[in-house]
This record gives C-alpha cells, sequence and structure tokens, in this order.
C-alpha cells in the first residue's frame, strides 16, 4: 500500500495564512459562493453593484456638488468626495464581513478541520469583487470630467489599495478570532466603522484636519486610511483639476516618500498581530463556538 | 491489541494519553467578565469538565473500528480530536495519510446553491482537488441517485436526496482514513443497502475506518474491532462482537438502576 510511505503527522495544526494559499481551489469557490448567493434570485444580478454606486455618485453631483454648492470651495467636489468613499467601503465592508466570517461559518468549523484563516480572507476577495465596479463608476466620472492621471498616480492608487486590503485582513482577523469569545466584538467594529469615514479626509479637506490638530496631525496622518484616501485623491481627483484650478489646492506634503512606506508597515504590522492573535485563539474555536 | 510506545510502520491512528477538557463558561459578554475581574475574581466563571481521560489507541492501517457507548461518553470528542477539529489538552494523536473526517454529513452544504455547486464546494472542503472532483462527478450523482435534480438548489430537496448527496461526495473523497459519525442511517432501505456495501468496499480496498453509530447490528457486521468508550476513557477494546454483548449487557444494569 502506498500510504504506509507517508509520515504521521499531527492533526489540526495549520501554518495560517500559508494554508490559505494551498487551499486556493476552496478559497475560489467560497468567494463565488458569497457572490452567487447574494445576487440569488435577481436578475440583474452583478450589474447591481455597478448601479448602486453611480446612483452614489450621482446623489453626490446633484446634491452635494450643486445644490449645497461644495463645488465652489472644493472643484470636481463629487470625485473627491466619490473617490475617499469607494476606499471607506471596500475598508467597511472587509472588516465588517471578515469579524462576521468565523461565527457565521461555525456549522463548518465545529465539524471539518479546515485552515480558519480561508473565512476571513474570503470576505476580503469578496469585497474586492464589489470595490472594482465602484472603481469603474469612479474612473468613469474621472474621464468624464478630463482625467489625465500619470502612470506614478495610477500604481500608488494600487498601492493603497493593498494597504487598506492588508489593514482591514489584519483587523478582521483580530476581531473576527475575538468575536468568537465576545460578540461585543461587533459592536466595537461597528463603532470603529462609523468613526473611519471621519478620521480621514473623505468628507473634508486634510487642511482642516492639520489646522485644528495642530502637533498631533501626525498621528491622524499615521492612519492607513488616511494615507490610502489621500494618495486616491492624488490619483483620481487631482489629475481632473483645471491648470488654474491646481493653484487652489494644497497636497499633503511626504505623500509618496514618507506616508506611503509608513501606512505599508503600519498596516503590515496590524496584520501580523491579528494573525498571531488569530492563530493563537483558533485552537479553540471549535469548542467555544 | 496492546498499547505499546513505539509507532509502528502500520500505524493510521495513533493516540497517546490523550485528554480534552472542556471550559464551561457560564457568560459570553465582556461586560461581566469585566466586573469579575474588577470584584477580585470572586465565585466561578467557569466549570471543568473531563470529556476524554487518558486515552491511548492504536488503529492499524486497514483496520475497521467500532467506536461505541452511551450518549455523552465522548465519542464524537475522540473524532474530533483525531480529524484536527479539536485540539487535546494533553497527551497528542497522530495520524497518516489523508484523514477525512465525516461528522457530519452535509456540513459544507449551502442551502442557495445547487447541488452541482454543492458537489464541487463540499468536495473541496473534504480535501478534493478541482481534477478529482471533476473526474469524480458523474460517478457521485450516479451513486447519489440525485439524477436530474442536480441543477436544483438544495433547499428544495427532501432529507433523503440531501444525504444521499453528501454520503456520496463524503465516499467519493477517497481518503486513507476515514471518521464516520452517525451517518450510516441515511436514506431509505435501498441506498442504506449500497452504503453499507460500499463502506464494506472501503474496508476492502484497505482503508481505515472509524465509525461512531449507536446502530450497534449494522456496526458489527462492517466492523472487526470495537472499542467502547465510558466517561471518556476506554473500558474494552477487543472484537465487536463482544464488545456490543458487553455495552448491551452495561445498559441493560444501568436500566435496572433507575
Ligand atoms: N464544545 C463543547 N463544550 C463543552 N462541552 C462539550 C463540548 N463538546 C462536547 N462536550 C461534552 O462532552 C461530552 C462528550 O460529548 P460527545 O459529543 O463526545 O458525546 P458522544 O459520545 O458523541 O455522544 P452521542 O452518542 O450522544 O453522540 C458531553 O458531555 C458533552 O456535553
Ligand atoms: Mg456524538
Amino acid at each position: 500500500m502506498t500510504a504506509t510511505k507517508s509520515e504521521l503527522s499531527t492533526p489540526g495544526s495549520g501554518r495560517g495564512l500559508l494554508d490559505v494559499y494551498s487551499n486556493r481551489f476552496l478559497l475560489k469557490l467560497l468567494v463565488r459562493k458569497e457572490i452567487k448567493v447574494r445576487y440569488r434570485g435577481s436578475v440583474l444580478g452583478l450589474l447591481w453593484s455597478y448601479v448602486k454606486p453611480l446612483m452614489q455618485f450621482m446623489i453626490y453631483f446633484v446634491a452635494l456638488g450643486i445644490f449645497l454648492n461644495l463645488q465652489k470651495a472644493t472643484p470636481n467636489y463629487a470625485i473627491y468626495l466619490f473617490s475617499g468613499i469607494v476606499l471607506v467601503n471596500f475598508f467597511t465592508e472587509t472588516l465588517g464581513n471578515s469579524t462576521r466570517s468565523i461565527v457565521d461559518n461555525r456549522d463548518l468549523i465545529r465539524k471539518i478541520y479546515l485552515p480558519r484563516e480561508l473565512f476571513p480572507v474570503s470576505t476580503v476577495l469578496v469585497s474586492a469583487a464589489h470595490f472594482l465596479p465602484q472603481v469603474v463608476i469612479l474612473v468613469g466620472a474621472s474621464l468624464i470630467v478630463g482625467w489625465t492621471p500619470s502612470v506614478l498616480q495610477l500604481l500608488a492608487a494600487i498601492a493603497a489599495f493593498i494597504i487598506v486590503a492588508i489593514l482591514g485582513m489584519g483587523l478582521g482577523l483580530l476581531f473576527g478570532a475575538i468575536n468568537v469569545y465576545f460578540r461585543d466584538s461587533e459592536n466595537i467594529v461597528d463603532m470603529i466603522l462609523m468613526v473611519v469615514t471621519w478620521a480621514s479626509p473623505v468628507l473634508y479637506v486634510w487642511t482642516m484636519a492639520r489646522d485644528a490638530l495642530g502637533p498631533w496631525f501626525i498621528v491622524y496622518q499615521a492612519n492607513p486610511m488616511t494615507v490610502a484616501v489621500e494618495i486616491f485623491h492624488w490619483a483620481f481627483w487631482y489629475p481632473t483639476l483645471g491648470a488654474n484650478q491646481v493653484g487652489m489646492v494644497e497636497l499633503p506634503p511626504h505623500l509618496l516618500t514618507l506616508w506611503l512606506p509608513v501606512s505599508l508597515v503600519v498596516s503590515l504590522a496590524v496584520l501580523f498581530g491579528g494573525q498571531f492573535l488569530f492563530r493563537r485563539l483558533a485552537v479553540h474555536f471549535a469548542q467555544e463556538l | 491489541m496492546t498499547v505499546t510506545e513505539k509507532v509502528a510502520d502500520n500505524i493510521a491512528i495513533t493516540c497517546r494519553g490523550l485528554k480534552k477538557v472542556f471550559v464551561l463558561r457560564n457568560t459570553r459578554s465582556m461586560k461581566e467578565s469585566v466586573v469579575w475581574l474588577l470584584t477580585g475574581r470572586k465565585g466561578d466563571l467557569s466549570r471543568k469538565f473531563d470529556a476524554i481521560k487518558d486515552i491511548s489507541l492504536d488503529v492499524v492501517q486497514g483496520e475497521t473500528v467500532a467506536l461505541l457507548g452511551l450518549n455523552g461518553s465522548g465519542k464524537s470528542t475522540l473524532l474530533k480530536l483525531i480529524s484536527g477539529v479539536l485540539q487535546p489538552d494533553g497527551g497528542k494523536v497522530q495520524t497518516r495519510g489523508r484523514v477525512a473526517g465525516l461528522i457530519e454529513v452535509g456540513a459544507g452544504f449551502h442551502h442557495d446553491l445547487s447541488g452541482r455547486d454543492n458537489v464541487y464546494l463540499n468536495g473541496a472542503i473534504l480535501g478534493m482537488t478541482e481534477k478529482q472532483i471533476d473526474a469524480m462527478f458523474d460517478s457521485i450523482v450516479e451513486f447519489s441517485e440525485i439524477g436530474e435534480f442536480i441543477d436544483t438548489e438544495v433547499k428544495f430537496y427532501s432529507s433523503g436526496m440531501y444525504l444521499k448527496l453528501a454520503f456520496s461526495i463524503a465516499v467519493h473523497t477517497d481518503p486513507e482514513v476515514f471518521l464516520i459519525d452517525e451517518i450510516l442511517a441515511v436514506g431509505d432501505e435501498p441506498f442504506q443497502r449500497k452504503c453499507i456495501k460500499k463502506i464494506k468496499e472501503l474496508a476492502a480496498a484497505g482503508k481505515t475506518l472509524f465509525v461512531v453509530s449507536h446502530d450497534l447490528d449494522l456496526v458489527s457486521t462492517v466492523c472487526e474491532r470495537g472499542v467502547l468508550l465510558e466517561h471518556g476513557k476506554v473500558v474494552m477494546d477487543g472484537e465487536v462482537h463482544a464488545v456490543v454483548k458487553e455495552l448491551r449487557r452495561r445498559s441493560e444494569t444501568s436500566e435496572h438502576e433507575l
């Protein structure tokens, strides 16, 4: 028999996120399942994920840009707002769903051994699949008002997305694991998500935070979400401005040279911390759920 | 079979001094825990319960073992320790080759997906690769007798159909070690016979079977060896008919005590 050749192994000892990679077929099916289930029974299906952000953008454009006339202070305000909002949406969905992912999949976790990281990771991918249509709308809208980005700006935008994904996954692992023991953690996450929109310059301009915070601005700027949102502004909104408008806006200093690496390091630290705690707690998931 | 220190080459499952303690916590809110910490940890926030107490056991490759015992004796817990779902609090457990824990059929089913999607999802959950599922797909559908319903959402299946499909996926995963918990009683009589036939085929093909069931007659036709658990301890280990007899004797005496 061939089986005699294989080594004895201890069941249930995983290698954390590395195991997710060796189970990528299952990961793919889990992501597909999530998306299929969400749009089950709807005629338009995935098209909805384009229609909804388009609607959202139109509202910003008409209500905030034209009615409230915020265009005056911030040219192309709708683009400014939307480019920050899509990132916040992505972060919110990632963190919210991955926090619930372990508890939601308790039936499986209690009965079959799988690398448990699969569940938070699959929610990140599902959120990314919903992020994409929003970016399409954003790009479309930007092109209409004359968007001419440089290659560096596009690369920076991708980096910003990766930073948010890492941060969301790290926090998702952390709160997903804690949620097994204390269901309070869902409420803590809901509060974090409420704060996120205001803790980064999504609705206002970053100079307002600088003027109000003084020396504390460094802390504000160390938040990876802040940096990611600022990069998105720089990549999507800034290149839509006309020559006469560019003079009106002030860009955050050292965005790429200092803050991008800092936010990457912060996000990676959160990911390692989250993964560390997750692995410590995952051993007891099956009996605590 | 005697339990030795050395692990032979042909061992599929080995447990040494295995222990599992469950902590029965009385609270699940942060507030209560914080209050408990602040008030100087007065009173018990949790109770401990020994579900598995010092079990040592070897299963040779190709052996068919029935795990018997009354409700709550720790059978499912032992199976979960072997499949890796639970981690032991003492001692160690090791396995050789791929282990499929069929702790419950259809655990990975999603009601809103079609039978076809569920075959792929559940197959992957049980450790099959895409190629393996592609190759096995027709055979899975045929064995399950689902026929044209394969593209219907499984929430519209009868409970028997649901179990048939799940069982069919499970037996097609082709691992070296099967852990089976209470799933033999699926489907109607003809399908049940088919399942038993399939399980016997697996045994004949040299697969290791570790079966939990309360159907003592069935278990004694499928398995050769019996292990009797009581309150988390092995109280008897030997030829299956003798162990079944002992279990029947013990349950009768416990009835008299009532
Ligand atoms: N996650 C858990 N937390 C606390 N106690 C548990 C947990 N899982 C099992 N137990 C306890 O461990 C004991 C053994 O349970 P187990 O499920 O192994 O019994 P069993 O032999 O499979 O019984 P049955 O024949 O009813 O299936 C039971 O008393 C049960 O209450
Ligand atoms: Mg049981």
